[in-house]
């Protein structure tokens, strides 16, 4: 099981490797002239109109906060999911109920509008 | 040892994206009765190698006031994600980096490091444009992400495993099990499209509205890792469909005067590489969805549905 890991490990770790090494190409190779107009963020050939980094409405919040809900549901369900075989019926109308409900909260929100885009 | 089968993955991790960048631009041409890449090498064959070289020679920019940290941590976080994918994809019987047990759940939780590379990189740019692009697309592919789980517990259901392998190996499926599979294959390959940004969900991007979304301030190497994320979580979404649904290495004939490695190996690709060819055939014919629309697609189709057909999937089970 360690050793499992240690393959991960040791793949994050090349993979970072591989992806750093062009940027160092980059910066051996690459001309550098920097001044301060380059730099300025494109916003459609005008200067930038205040900063992005303001006050906005991050819509996505209640999509965020039911994705987190049910996400969590699905990892539940993984185990349940290998050893259905040997549990039989019981577990298969436990998990009914159990999806029964997660389904009652996805009408529930559906109705409550939040999953609208507004 | 490890440190070895990790290379050599990863050149292949590598190599496969500028091919399949190569591919994109020889279809969509193709399709759209265009000539597409020409002239560099035979056929443009060496189009991309050119302009992986070109882009090594080009300035590196940071936008004013950006943060430099999230900033240049953000493509590398992309293309480290779409190589962990490759981990517990079997290429062939024993050919595979590492079988964990956990392998389908494994890959859910790898590749959806995506997103937070995405939205850091669109936060970190200061640009208007870039954070629109990372927001969306933190809503579209967290909204997908749950019917992408749902195929795979199907599947995680008739098998009852999660290792990748044994995936392969319990297929082709009982008869009985059909419905629920081809709903969940369906399903999958949907989200999966979506995962990938994609038309018609490539809404982070969307090039008429935003630029180019979550990227606009990328310079040429780090712009080009966000391509090898996507191309190579591409390639990887692909693999795995080929793995769940299409019997991985199986063939519906042993290839003449080869062994088992090479034989599988074949006709994995192969399926794979048709899989790619579908969705870059949807991509260069289908329009764009509204954020609304695509939302909705997820939330109130997508989901209940495959709620169901987990209950379906775990009836056949216990019934077959």
């Amino acid at each position: 099981m360690p050793l499992d890991w240690a393959y991960v490990a040791v793949f994050a770790l090349v993979g970072a490797v591989m992806a750093v090494l062009p940027l160092g190409v980059v910066w051996l190779l690459a001309p550098r002239s920097q001044y301060a107009q380059k730099r300025i963020p494109y916003e459609s050939g005008i200067v930038p109109f205040g900063e992005a980094w303001s006050q906005f409405h991050v819509r996505y919040y209640l999509f965020g906060l039911a994705f987190l809900l049910f996400d969590i549901e699905v990892i539940y369900i993984y185990p349940w999911a290998v050893v259905l075989r040997e549990l039989g019926g019981f577990a298969l109308v436990e998990m009914a109920v159990f999806l029964g409900v997660l389904g009652v909260a996805l009408a529930y929100a559906w109705k409550k509008g939040a999953l609208e885009w507004a | 040892m490890v440190v070895l089968a990790a290379v050599v993955f990863t050149f292949l991790a590598v190599g496969g994206p500028l091919f399949l960048v190569l591919a994109e631009r020889k279809i969509s041409a193709w399709i759209q009765a265009r000539v597409g890449p020409k002239h560099v090498g035979p056929h443009g064959i060496l189009q991309t190698v050119a302009d992986t070289v070109k882009l090594l020679q080009k300035e590196s920019i940071v936008p004013h006031r950006a943060d430099v940290v999230l900033f240049t941590a953000a493509p590398v976080l992309v293309a480290v994600a779409a190589l962990l994918d490759w981990i517990v994809i079997p290429f062939a019987p024993g050919v595979i980096v590492r079988d964990l047990n956990v392998g389908i759940l494994y890959f859910a939780a790898v590749s959806s490091l995506t997103v937070i590379g995405i939205l850091t990189g669109g936060w970190a740019s200061n640009n208007k444009y870039s954070l629109l692009g990372g927001l969306r697309s933190a809503a579209q592919m967290v909204s997908y992400e749950l019917p992408l789980g749902f195929s795979l517990l199907v599947v995680a259901t008739l098998t009852g495993t999660l290792s990748t392998v044994r995936i392969v190996e319990a297929q082709p499926y009982p008869a009985h099990f059909y419905p629920s599979v081809i709903v969940a294959a369906v399903v999958f390959l949907i989200a999966a499209t979506a995962e990938a940004n994609r038309i018609p969900f490539d809404l982070p991007e969307a090039e008429a509205e935003l630029v180019a979304g979550y990227f606009s301030e990328y310079t040429p190497m780090r712009f080009a890792l966000f391509q090898l994320g996507e191309y190579g979580a591409l390639l990887a979404s692909s693999a795995l469909f080929t793995t769940l649904f299409l019997g991985g290495w199986k063939g519906p004939f042993a290839l003449p005067g080869v062994g088992p490695v090479v034989d599988g190996m074949v006709w994995f690709l192969l399926k794979t590489y048709a899989v790619v060819f579908f969705l870059m055939w949807v991509r260069w014919t289908y329009p764009r969805f509204r954020i609304d629309q695509l939302l909705n697609v997820s939330w109130k189709i997508l989901l209940p549905v495959s709620m169901a057909n987990l209950l379906v999937a775990g009836v056949l089970v216990v019934l077959g």
